[in-house]
């Protein structure tokens, strides 16, 4: 466990020092909660304000960006430059590695949370006594796509990385339930069963509707969680 | 010295093979290396040095043969091992400092990262990062990094590649002390300078195999013979036959002659006038004891 904090520490030093991460888990999702705010390009849910539509969503984006995207580029870089076979030579081992990066992650995607809820604030989103019960769906979340950036990061070279990063990312904000909902979506039932659909309705739920996330969106993030966690662990590639 | 070494060898390789899918890199090695000696592998490019040596750190998956690093599996006595590896090793974007004082949480017992930084000649206080250093500096940290763990075995993969000769006689020097400590280490090289430096014990490997090993005098041989180097693809049937009896001719490399038999001035005079007649230049014919760059070299083309 001191090696792994240890490794989250020296990753949240130097991704803070990163300008592309900082653009990609911080600014993007700020510009994104105003542009949602003050233009009408997205659709706002019935019975909700434009803030409170947009805040949730914004929301999953911020931690499909941070917690899969960033993470999985990040990684596959750190395999080409070698810094990771260096690092299984020390006692920090697979786990350690891992989970320190699991923690990292987990923690910027915190951060950007924090000024995207600030922003939101300000903007007149009001948290309803739900809000808490998003902790846990934004925890599993973070932890599933963390896992599956790990395992995206090991079974590819970095430039294929980038692009196949990149391209989930869209494909999971623009047809995954994010930007609109799975149930207005066509074979909704099978969108639901995407981490991204599942995050964005368990936010949807507890911070726009102020009700508490369906179990199903919580047990398919748990699912996502547990399968990625086995493959990151069992596939993960230093070199 | 530590109490382990006085009972096993810091390192033993048994009939190590190592595989890139249908390509054998090593083909059945085996060798130890001993604390207080430094190991050196050499060979030429594609031996199956830097395998070995990746196999040995845990990095790389062997695919038959056992290996013990101080009485363990690769990789599960790492807090005792010290590592420099000849690809990457050092995250772009990290400084010196910071980049050691990370690693040192990972270590139980660690040396001070400014007393190494120090050691190797870095300035602890700069904001370069690692990307922005030159070859020599980026050895100098990664060397600087296997140091932290105070190892009892020391891997090096090509540790002086890049060093200008005041940092590479530094590292020398360094290298030698842990020795006297009775740091077991092992290195790779392509440099005969390095390997006359420090080496005790030599292991010439040459297309995954072990050719030879032992002391650099065991691997030279006891007797003299004369090398030349002159145009690629003489006519060696002619040249043999213009010899004394009982001597041969033997091209070693692209252009690099030996002629086995005792370095007679009548011998030379034959040679000399061979050449002579077909016009050949050469650098000049050189008597001794088989260089170590010609016996890396080999029969390699």
């Amino acid at each position: 466990m001191r090696g792994a904090l240890a490794h989250a520490s020296w990753e949240l030093r130097l991704t803070m020092r990163n300008g592309e991460q900082v653009l990609l888990t911080i600014v993007i999702p700020l510009v994104l909660l105003i542009a949602m705010c003050v233009t009408n390009v997205i659709p706002v849910t019935a019975g909700l304000s434009r803030v409170e539509s947009a805040f949730p969503t914004v929301c999953a984006v911020s931690v499909i960006a941070t917690c899969f995207t960033s993470l999985a580029i990040g990684t596959g870089f750190e395999r080409r430059s070698g810094a990771l076979t260096f690092l299984a030579t020390t006692p920090l081992g697979r786990q350690g590695l891992v989970l320190g990066k699991v923690i990292a992650t987990v923690m910027v995607a915190a951060l950007s949370l924090v000024v995207v809820t600030i922003a939101a604030f300000a903007l007149g989103w009001r948290p309803s006594a739900a809000a808490w019960c998003a902790v846990p769906a934004l925890i599993l979340a973070g932890v599933a796509f963390a896992c599956w950036a790990l395992f995206v990061a090991s079974a590819f070279r970095a430039e294929a990385v980038l692009a196949i990063a990149n391209a989930l990312f869209l494909l999971l904000i623009l047809l995954g339930g994010v930007i609109i909902p799975s149930t207005s979506m066509p074979l909704s039932s099978v969108v639901a069963l995407l981490p991204s659909a599942a995050l964005a309705n368990a936010l949807r739920s507890t911070l726009g509707a102020g009700d508490l996330p369906s179990l199903a969106s919580l047990v398919v993030l748990l699912a996502w969680a547990i399968v990625g966690f086995a493959l990151a662990r069992s596939r993960f590639r230093w070199q | 010295m530590p109490a382990y070494t006085r009972r096993v060898s810091a390192l033993e390789v048994t009939d190590l093979r190592v595989a890139y899918g249908a390509l054998e890199a090593v083909r059945g090695i085996s060798f130890t290396a001993e604390p207080g000696r430094i190991t050196a592998l050499v060979g030429p490019n594609g031996a199956g040095k830097t395998s070995t040596l990746e196999a040995c750190t845990g990095v790389r998956p062997f695919t038959s043969g056992t290996i013990r690093v101080l009485g363990a599996q690769p990789g599960q006595s790492s807090s005792r091992v010290g590592t420099m590896l000849q690809a990457g090793g050092l995250y772009p974007t990290a400084r010196p400092l910071e980049w050691l004082t990370y690693l040192a949480r990972l270590y139980p017992d660690s040396r001070d990262p400014r007393e190494l930084l120090d050691l190797v000649g870095i300035d602890s206080s700069s904001r370069t990062t690692a990307r922005r250093m030159s070859g020599g500096e980026q050895q100098r940290l990664k060397f600087a990094a296997a140091l932290l763990p105070r190892p009892e075995l020391l891997f090096l993969d090509e540790p002086t590649a890049g060093m200008d000769p005041q940092a590479r006689r530094s590292l020398i020097s360094t290298i030698g002390g842990l020795r006297a400590e009775g740091v077991a280490v092992v290195l790779t090289t392509h440099l005969i300078a390095d390997i006359e430096e420090l080496a005790d014990h030599v292991i010439l490997m040459r297309d995954g195999l072990i050719e030879a090993a032992g002391t650099l005098a065991e691997l030279r041989g006891e007797g003299e013979s004369m090398t030349f180097d002159a145009r690629p693809g003489l006519d060696l049937v002619s040249l043999t036959g213009a010899l004394p009896d009982g001597y041969g001719a033997t091209e070693i490399g692209a252009g690099r002659y030996v002629i086995d038999g005792e370095p007679t001035p009548s011998a030379l005079a034959c040679i000399t006038a061979w050449l002579a007649e077909r016009d050949e230049a050469t650098s000049g014919i050189r008597i001794g004891r088989t260089s170590l760059e010609d016996l890396i070299i080999g029969d390699e083309s």
